[in-house]
């Protein structure tokens, strides 16, 4: 672990402006991802400043009948909140879904979605790493791809060496939910407020796998704005684990259903798992606009969505399997959720 | 035969003795051992799988205050013996395997070791490294014998005619995966060097046997064993991995030297414990097996396939259960290892036992199916009468009573068709047998000595948490005829007489006799009205020996498994086992050992995988996060019963052993499960969803 100077500042717009006067320095939460990497050596700041006590602990309703959840809140608050419960189930399940007890009891609103991949070669230093190391390469291209993506990645195998080659997922629970839910980012940063789409917020690796979002260095997530459903709408989430508690997603699915009328109804789908950012399942939800939500246009639909997708090699077989788990758990996830409708 | 004692305290189920002090965090353990002023070691670790280290910079870490000793191969003490490659800590620049020891940090606070050991700059010149296990190895070699004294290789018969002209002959691969034993604590010392002392050398370790761990740290350092003092009593689990020092008891020592008069305490971090802690080898098991219709074994054989490290050897012996386990006329058995450039394999929790009644148990399942016959039937045939393997008859072998009762407690006879679903579930169930030789070490003393109304017996042994403390005392009261609250028992110390290891279920055997000899010395001395003072000692080699009867520990194991149709995912919400060891000294310990057992047979199944990468040369999933051990939410009913088995062959308490047999069978019985539920036979753990979507439509 390398020394580093920590602050907690009396108000967020101090806190913004020490950050960004630092170029090594970095926001603090709950710290249940960022001190572990402090430790580990995959972050190595010179200055942490904490916002936990600075943002809102607040959820709040909006004027429009959406929900506000203040940056500072913890996943256990969030998902044991009534409203969330009864509007926005899929939230409440995602989060429930995720790590511990006593991780969700001290993890953030601000920092789940900022959490950052698994992938074990990132969390070695002592490996190459595009993403912790730009240009060093990718160790995980033909090593340990189980919890790699298939969707978002190139055609062809990627080059060990090159400096954009990373295939790491984004591993919240929470954020596939988000994605699902069209939440907007409330966000602070040394040039003022901005509004970031939820879906806008995570990035594919790009030319620049070192990068998860499209936040700049300074800019702090104040809050998450949830849209209110259309009415009667059902929302659930559903992942598949390697085990049946504390482990991380495999796949899993973030779904979103409305009854538009007799056989019609529109879908909303979030992958999680499977890419460098929750992936909203655009195409499979246009296959899906309009028709009845059987399992055979599922299937299709689903069919579509993974159309490009790219299993990588690996250790035990790599994460092919990755591709028809997938479209099972869709069908299965939205099986449950018209059943539920009916 | 020997004379049993009239259990009194033997069968009582009492709380542990140090249950309070654990539950309040007032036991310590060898990290948490209060001393003056310690100073923390962290060690530096090779970063390539093979090769050789050319310079080592430590000028960085030694500039940062508070830094008190930087080792590294060129500075670090030359030791006395170099004979063990594993223990030859910073004696020669060679690597043979990444995360090896290539240096440590000695520094004011931990964070500081930590910090400066990320400091130290070793430079490589790297080799190219080998460390992919398979069959078609051309440089497989044959031990010369395997873990425990066993010989490499049996054979009996024609098991190759056999096969030939058998009515069903079955040939299968079957492979276990790395295995870390992951226990909660860590591999943990704290070490004191004072050279002007009467014991110079104090190390509080975190072991399963102080007298051992002292015999092995003075034969490397070349120190006396009065010169030397282990204390360790408490241990948070270590399954095998604390049953020999590793690398990291050397490394304190060695810190400590080098800080004459300075505690110096070292933990393993978890991920260290990956490279240096030891772990249960992958095994490729090839497996035969050819009966009749009626399902008897004409021939049964196993051929092993497993790794060591090129720098020391450990055969696991996977192949020694199918040796004795069914009766056969044919039979064989080989081991054959591969050297590779991979840290060294050791104990975990029923070495041999545990993987080798992994693909001898599904294959025997496989061979019900094709037969048509009850899995339970099937081994109820070939129930042999003696030892298969020495002729000798059994000290006492209740499987058939186990398997019988197991299925009626399970309700295995009604047990669901074959694929039955319930719901989004896939319902099968599964069995199977379980083994452990009942073992006694050859050395162990015992010391009793009467004081204040009270018996005070010292042996150093170990209670790494199996219920040590707790259950010597139930044999010393029956041993001396008094109740047990008049008994204490002392272990865990160099300073009390000589005791085996804590492994191979052999604890209470070997330390029990020896207690048991010493209460008959000193009630033979001093009869039943002592005075303060009297003391009298007992080895375990004076106790009676049996030569003429194989002594094992049976059980059988059923398991309900459910396996979600669209998903694959796996869940167990029953898991029975019926044991049948011998006398149950506790049943409250006892039971938490097979209960550990067989939950940690479920993560075998289900969950553990250290998974190796060839690539990079280590395992990739290298902490508890991503190396999946089950948790609460994957155990549903877990129950284990037992016979009320009588021994007399064995040894004065009439006891078998507990610790490893839980671990015995479990995985096979989930895998015969599965497939029942599935129709999927996975034959390579652990039992993955992937590994049975395909089969699901
Ligand atoms: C063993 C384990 C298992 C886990 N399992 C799961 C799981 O199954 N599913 C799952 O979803 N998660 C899981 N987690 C991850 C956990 O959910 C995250 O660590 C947690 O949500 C992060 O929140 P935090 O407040 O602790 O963030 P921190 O650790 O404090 O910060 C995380 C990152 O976000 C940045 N940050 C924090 N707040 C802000 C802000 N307001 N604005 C800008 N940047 C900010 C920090 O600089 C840091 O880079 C697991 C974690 C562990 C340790």
């Amino acid at each position: 672990m390398k020394p580093f100077a920590y602050a907690r500042p009396g108000s967020v717009a101090e806190a913004v402006r020490d950050v960004a006067a630092e170029p090594a320095a970095v926001f603090l939460a709950g710290g249940t991802n960022l001190v572990d990497h402090l430790k580990l050596g995959v972050a190595r700041p010179d200055l942490v400043v904490d916002v936990r006590t600075l943002t809102s602990r607040e959820i709040s309703d909006l004027p429009d009948g959406g929900l506000r959840l203040g940056a500072a809140s913890t996943n256990s608050e969030v998902a044991a909140d009534r409203r969330v419960r009864e509007r926005y189930p899929v939230l409440a399940e995602a989060l429930l879904a995720g790590a511990t007890g006593q991780l969700r009891n001290t993890a953030t609103t601000g920092g789940n979605p900022l959490q950052r991949t698994r992938c074990v070669y990132f969390q070695d230093v002592t490996t190459a790493c595009n993403k912790r190391d730009p240009g060093s390469g990718c160790s995980a291209v033909g090593g340990y791809t189980r919890h790699h993506a298939v969707l978002g990645v190139p055609a062809a195998l990627p080059d060990p060496t090159a400096p954009e080659t990373c295939t790491a997922t984004h591993p919240s629970d929470m954020a596939v939910a988000l994605a699902a839910l069209d939440a907007q980012v409330q966000v602070l940063g040394p040039a003022g407020e901005r509004t970031i789409p939820f879906a806008d917020l995570h990035r594919l690796p790009g030319d620049d796998p070192s990068r998860d979002t499209v936040l700049e260095h300074g800019e702090l997530i104040t809050a998450l704005d949830l849209p209110p459903l259309p009415a009667g709408a059902r929302s659930a989430y559903r992942k598949v684990r390697d085990r049946a508690s504390y482990a991380f997603a495999l796949v899993s699915v973030a779904a979103v259903v409305t009854a538009d009328g007799p056989g019609s109804s529109t879908v909303r789908i979030a992958l999680g798992g499977v890419a460098h950012k929750p992936w909203r399942a655009t195409r499979a939800e246009q296959v899906l606009r309009g028709g009845p939500l059987t399992e055979d246009a599922v299937r299709a639909a689903m069919a579509a969505e993974l159309a490009a997708a790219q299993p990588q090699p690996g250790i035990d077989g790599g994460n092919g399997f990755k591709i028809p788990l997938l479209t099972r758990t869709v069908v299965a996830t939205l099986r449950e959720l018209v059943e539920a409708t009916r | 035969m020997t004379d049993l004692l009239e259990p009194r305290a033997i069968g009582r189920d009492l709380a542990r003795r140090d249950g309070v002090a654990k539950v309040r965090g007032t036991a310590t353990y060898a990290f948490e051992t209060p001393v003056e002023h310690p100073a923390y070691a962290h060690p530096v670790q090779a970063t390539v799988a093979r090769g050789r280290v050319t310079a080592v910079d430590t000028s960085a870490a030694e500039a940062l205050d508070g830094v008190l000793v930087v080792l590294t191969p060129s500075t670090a003490e030359r030791l006395a013996s170099t004979d063990d490659a594993e223990l030859a800590v910073l004696q020669t620049d060679e690597v043979g395997f990444r995360g090896q020891l290539v240096g440590v940090v000695v520094a004011e606070t931990s964070e500081l070791a930590r910090q400066a050991a990320d400091l130290v700059r070793v430079a490589y010149e790297e080799r190219q490294h080998d460390s992919v296990l398979s069959v078609d190895r051309d440089d497989l070699y044959a031990p010369e014998q395997v873990n425990a004294g066993h010989e490499t290789d049996t054979a009996e018969g024609d098991v190759g005619a056999a096969m030939a002209s058998a009515a069903v002959a079955l040939e299968r691969t079957y492979s276990t995966a790395m295995y870390h034993n992951n226990p909660l604590e860590p591999h943990a010392t704290t070490a004191l060097w004072d050279p002007a002392a009467e014991v110079p050398l104090t190390l509080w370790d975190s072991t399963q046997g102080v007298h051992p761990d002292r015999a092995t740290v003075c034969r490397v350092l070349g120190l006396e064993e009065r010169q030397v003092r282990v204390v360790c009593p408490y241990i948070g689990g270590g399954f095998g991995s604390k049953g020999t020092p590793h690398a990291n008891v050397v490394l304190a020592a060695m810190a400590a030297r080098a800080l004459p008069g300075r505690p110096v305490k070292l933990a393993l971090t978890r991920q260290q414990m990956f490279s240096l802690a030891g772990y249960r080898t992958p095994t490729i098991q090839q497996v035969q097996l050819a009966a009749d219709r009626s399902g008897r074994l004409s021939a049964i054989a196993i051929d092993v396939v497993e790794q060591t490290s090129r720098i020391k050897e450990f055969a696991e012996q996977t192949g020694v259960p199918t040796r004795m386990m069914y009766a056969s006329p044919n039979r064989r058995t080989t081991h054959r290892l591969a050297a590779l450039d991979v840290p060294v394999p050791s104990w975990m929790r029923a070495p041999g036992e545990c993987p080798g009644m992994f693909g001898p148990e599904v294959a025997l399942d496989e061979l019900a199916d094709e037969l048509g016959l009850d899995p339970v039937d099937l081994r109820i045939r070939n129930e042999p009468e003696v030892d298969p393997e020495t002729g000798k008859p059994w000290s006492s072998r209740h499987l058939v009573e186990c398997l019988r009762e197991g299925a009626q407690r399970f309700g295995w006879a009604d047990r669901p068709a074959p694929r039955h679903r319930d719901g989004a579930w896939l319902v099968g169930t599964g069995v199977a047998s379980s083994v452990y030789p009942t073992m006694r070490q050859a050395t162990s003393t015992a010391r009793i000595r009467y004081a204040d109304g009270r018996y005070v017996a010292e042996i150093g042994a170990a209670d790494l948490g199996t219920g040590t403390w707790t259950t010597l005392p139930q044999v010393a009261a029956d041993a001396l005829g008094v109740d047990v609250d008049d008994v204490e028992v002392r272990i865990g110390d160099t300073e009390y007489p000589i005791a085996s290891v804590a492994g191979g279920s052999s604890g209470l055997n070997t330390w029990g006799s020896a207690l048991v000899v010493a209460a008959r010395e000193f009630r033979g001395k001093f009869g039943r009205r002592p005075e303060d003072g009297d003391e009298a000692t007992g080895d375990v080699d004076q106790a009676a020996q049996d030569e003429d009867h194989a002594a094992y520990a049976f059980g059988a194991q059923f398991v309900e498994a459910r396996v979600h149709a669209d998903t694959g995912e796996v869940r167990v919400p029953r898991l029975l086992g019926v044991f049948a060891c011998g006398r149950i000294v506790n049943p409250r310990t006892a039971r938490s050992q097979f209960v550990g057992g067989m939950t940690m047979g479920l993560s075998m199944a289900l969950h553990e995988n250290s998974v190796w990468d060839p690539q990079v040369g280590q395992v990739a999933n290298h902490d508890l996060a991503e190396y999946h051990v089950t948790v609460n939410a994957d155990v549903g009913d877990v129950q284990a019963h037992w016979l009320d088995e009588h021994d007399p062959y064995v040894n004065a308490m009439g006891s078998k052993g507990i610790g490893e047999i839980g671990i015995v069978g479990t995985a096979a019985a989930v895998v015969n499960a599965v497939h029942r539920a599935t129709g999927v036979r996975v034959r390579d753990l652990p039992v993955t969803l992937d590994k049975l979507l395909t089969g699901l439509d």
